[in-house]
């Protein structure tokens, strides 16, 4: 099955322009290839300056790339035209880290869940609030509150609502640039267990990109592992896991914090 | 540094240079000249007139006569003044040092007031000491400074504590150093007290919100947490911090060093900058005129640099923001 | 206990915060201690006045806030930040404390200690900056290093670094942690007893294996099962569903009647609402407070 989104040999440059002499040049990401079937999850691992934040701006349009191909659905992203990228940028959709900076606190949650449809023009008033109650009652935040700021929700309310913003164009792919990390580990588990149940209802194909290696294991089919702008493994996860080719894996692996028994089923009560 | 110095300095010096233009165009432009008075004077003849103003290259075209104007700048003459008979920039500094010991006077003054003032303030943010504050600064600020100016002269006239205008007894000639200074002190107070009073407000309350922004800053708390004490924590953690849009206020203070007080200058008959630039402009005298609005603008650009000096100075952030740049 | 690591977990809202604010007394404006004690070499701290506070903090115990990038004064470079701290208890020559700074400096970084001293907070990566709070911690030898998440913001490679950092510290000079943090696997293997706080309150404490490994209270059990498994586990139970609590721990406006967890705890009894939980104990050291398991 042709894959949803290939990711050939791309290519990112930061350039640093000082006020004397030579500008200084960052290679963040080194000739990056992978693919991603639709419906599937494929996690980004790596520790903090591998690059997998730019590949997730790329991805998302919110970057050009500095080389390299983008193919989503056909189209290449990384030379398409303005107007064109205007069309595809919907269908990929991007939920950041942090869920207080990444909302506007005054706004309403209903105000801020129905704004891509307002932008986008297309819906009448009531069509909007209508999706919009549907939106928020699917990501598990109540109608009761969905007149209130942003600024009264908790971390893990707001990234249910950064979620179902990104679901209002109902977008192909959904990319979280570690938008778990910033969460207690039970409000993480919340969000993990809506994920899962809304990529089986949806269909929808996930990037997760994380530096927690343990989540990325239980939510992903895929391990992508990546250190300095290079991706160093790919494969399926659990063979990543067991068996870890490169020294940036086990590093990683090694540095996961673990509880040190093995926690009990939820059956046994 | 230097880069960046450089940069700034010569976004200074454009600034001056425009002003200068812009200042001579349209002070030259207004209809009428310094002769026009003369007009109406029927024993002066009209050639004498013609020649009067040819005397004083009136009657050139315009770009001539700034070139010209500017070249008497660069030899520190700053053109001629036609009431005075002068050359307008010994005229300037004479009147210029009479304003500054009245502004420097003041800033200082009112700065060393507004600090702590402020510091109080934000310390009891939304406290009864803090809100009288806020309403007494609110009221200085609604009060003019010309009503401000004129209520501080009614009330030396009614007491008779402080003399209603200008910079000398009659007798200041004879009395002894002391006695100068004495006098010269109390002459200043009710200007000095004028422009303190119009200033204070601003400062005050940009003070408080710079302090009370700090004060709130986990920094803060966890430096209190680490047992320092508070003396060091006000001077050497909460001011540093609060020093941006301070020293950028500062920064402005410095800038209208002379162009600040020229109201309360006429006022108060204070031989300064105000009261003759006043007279030169009524009088269509006018490159005293341009001459008094280059040396402001001199003054505005420095205070300006001098903020972003300081600013550098104090501040690493901007140090390696421009460094990246 | 002196020389031992104490975890406390907490959750957000749990109050974790707070507890560690209030044995120092750091609480905001509007913020009030009305009751208890903070007992610390036989003086109940709660009751010291001004100056003798003011000596205990930093001096004899220690707060590492969160967010070491708010933590640190943006203007002053880290080796200043960290020499202030000595001055302000110790009353030593300037060559001293210049001495003594750069000798924690170089325990902290062993590379480069004398470029991270003298550069500024925002000129740091987030590890560098943990550990220049660190150094402000240990700066006079307390007694007690109180930590509030140190790790949160860092990823998992310089997470086990800082940690490692804090066992070093512990071997080498005896120091005392109370360690805060919402992630129960960072406790594994580093704290000797683990206290659990659930809405302001104590719900479970104990020796850390006999917590970890036999957890009792409701909340305890439910929050270690939700949290994902080990990598290396991971092809045992793919997808299984994490046990997700219901609801949300938000703070609670009022103190409430009966056991704080009871809204969502799965094993709820009619008790539970009225009364508040008694103290059970299991074993000599390992206390819960729950109706269960009277």
């Amino acid at each position: 099955m042709e894959p949803i989104l290939k990711v050939e040999n791309l290519v990112k440059r930061y350039t640093k322009r000082n006020l004397v002499g030579v500008p200084q040049e960052f290679l963040a990401l080194d000739s990056v290839s992978f693919t991603v079937s639709a419906g599937a999850t494929l996690a980004i691992v790596g520790e903090s300056g591998s690059g997998k934040s730019t590949v997730a701006s790329c991805i998302a349009c919110l970057e050009t790339p500095t080389g390299g191909n983008l193919w989503f659905e056909g189209k290449n992203l990384a030379h398409a035209a303005e107007n064109e990228l205007r069309n595809l940028r919907p269908q990929i959709q991007l939920i950041f880290p942090d869920p207080a900076s990444s909302l506007n606190p005054r706004w309403t949650i209903l105000d801020i869940v129905a704004e891509p449809l307002v932008v986008q023009g297309k819906l009448s008033r009531s069509e909007r609030m209508t999706r919009a109650f549907s939106l928020l009652e699917r990501v598990g935040l109540s109608a009761e509150i969905a007149e209130r700021p942003a600024s009264e929700l908790s971390g893990g309310q707001r990234q249910r609502l950064a979620i179902a913003r990104a679901l209002t164009l109902q977008p192909k792919i959904l990319i979280l640039d570690e938008a778990l990390s910033a969460l207690d580990c039970s409000v993480q588990a919340q969000i993990a267990t809506l994920l899962i149940e809304l990529q089986s209802s949806l269909g929808m194909t996930f990037l997760f990109i994380s530096h927690d290696l343990a989540m990325a294991a239980y939510l992903a089919d895929e391990i992508a592992v990546m250190s300095r702008g290079q991706i160093v493994e790919h494969g399926p996860a659990v063979k990543i896991l067991q068996t870890p080719a490169s020294e940036a894996t086990r590093q990683l692996l090694a540095a996961v914090p673990q509880l040190s028994h093995a926690p009990q089923p939820a059956a046994q009560r | 540094m230097m880069r960046y110095l450089f940069r700034r300095l010569s976004h200074a010096s454009l600034l001056v240079f425009g002003v200068s233009l812009l200042a001579f165009l349209f002070t030259t432009l207004a209809p009428g000249d310094y002769f026009d008075e003369m007009r109406l004077n029927p024993q002066i003849a009209p050639e004498a007139l013609v020649a009067l103003r040819a005397q004083y290259q009136l009657d050139r075209p315009l770009p001539l006569r700034y070139f010209s104007w500017l070249n008497s700048v660069l030899h520190g003459q700053m053109g001629f003044s036609f009431s005075y008979n002068s050359p307008v920039a010994p005229l300037l500094l004479v009147r210029a040092k009479n304003t500054l010991l009245l502004t420097i006077t003041a800033t200082l003054l009112a700065w060393v007031i507004a600090l702590p003032l402020g510091i109080w303030s934000a310390e009891r943010l939304g406290r009864f000491p803090d809100r009288l504050i806020s309403v007494s600064t609110a009221v200085l600020l609604v009060i003019p400074d010309l009503v401000l100016a004129l209520g501080l002269l009614v009330l030396a006239v009614r007491t008779g504590w402080f003399p209603t205008g200008g910079m000398a007894s009659v007798d200041f000639a004879s009395i002894s150093p002391v006695h100068k200074i004495r006098d010269l002190a109390f002459h200043m107070t009710l200007p000095v007290a004028a422009l303190v009073l119009s200033a204070l407000p601003l400062l005050v309350r940009h003070v408080r919100a710079a302090v009370a922004e700090v004060l709130h800053a986990p920094f803060l708390l966890a430096a209190e947490g680490h047992g320092i004490p508070r003396g060091t924590l006000l001077l050497r953690y909460v001011l540093p911090a609060a020093a941006n849009p301070l020293l950028s206020l500062f920064g402005f203070s410095i800038g209208a060093l002379l162009s600040g007080s020229l109201l309360i200058e006429v006022v108060m008959s204070w031989p300064g900058l105000g009261p003759f630039l006043l007279e030169a402009i009524l009088a269509r005298d006018i490159y005293i005129v341009i001459g008094g609005v280059l040396f402001s603008t001199i003054f505005l650009a420095a205070g300006n640099f001098l903020a972003d000096i300081l600013l550098y100075w104090i501040d690493p952030r901007i140090r390696t923001e421009n460094a990246s740049r | 206990m002196s020389g031992e690591i104490l975890g406390v977990l907490g959750e957000s809202g749990s109050g974790k915060s707070t507890l560690a604010a209030s044995v120092l007394r750091l609480l905001p404006p509007n913020g009030e201690i009305s009751g208890g004690a903070v007992l610390f070499e036989g003086n109940n701290l709660l009751q010291a006045d001004y100056q003798e506070l003011r000596q205990i903090r930093g001096g004899r115990i220690s707060l590492i806030f969160q967010e070491p990038s708010l933590a640190l004064h943006p203007t002053i470079r880290v080796g200043e930040q960290v020499r202030q701290v000595l001055a302000a208890h110790q009353s030593s020559a300037k060559k001293e404390l210049a001495e003594r700074t750069r000798e924690i400096f170089n325990r902290l970084f062993p590379e480069d200690a004398d470029r991270i001293a003298r550069s500024y907070p925002h000129q740091l990566s987030g590890g560098q900056r943990q550990r220049a709070l660190i150094a402000q911690a240990i700066a006079c030898n307390p007694a007690i290093v109180i930590a509030d998440e140190p790790t949160a913001a860092l990823d998992p490679v310089t997470q086990a670094e800082i940690l490692a950092v804090f066992r070093s510290l512990r071997e080498v000079l005896g120091l005392s942690m109370i360690f805060i943090t919402h992630n129960p696997a960072l406790l594994s293997g580093f704290a000797d007893r683990i206290l659990i706080l659930y809405a302001g309150q104590v719900v479970e404490w104990g020796p850390a294996n006999s917590v970890l490994q036999s957890p009792r209270h409701p909340y305890t059990r439910a929050l270690f099962e939700s949290l994902p498994p080990a990598p290396a586990d991971s092809g045992k139970n793919r997808k299984q569903m994490l046990l997700v609590i219901p609801g949300s721990s938000s703070p609670t406006s009022l103190p409430r009647k009966g056991c704080s967890f009871e809204p969502r705890c799965p094993l709820k009894m009619d008790v539970c609402r009225e009364f508040e939980p008694p103290l059970v104990k299991l074993g000599e050291t390992h206390i819960l407070s729950c109706f269960k398991y009277q």
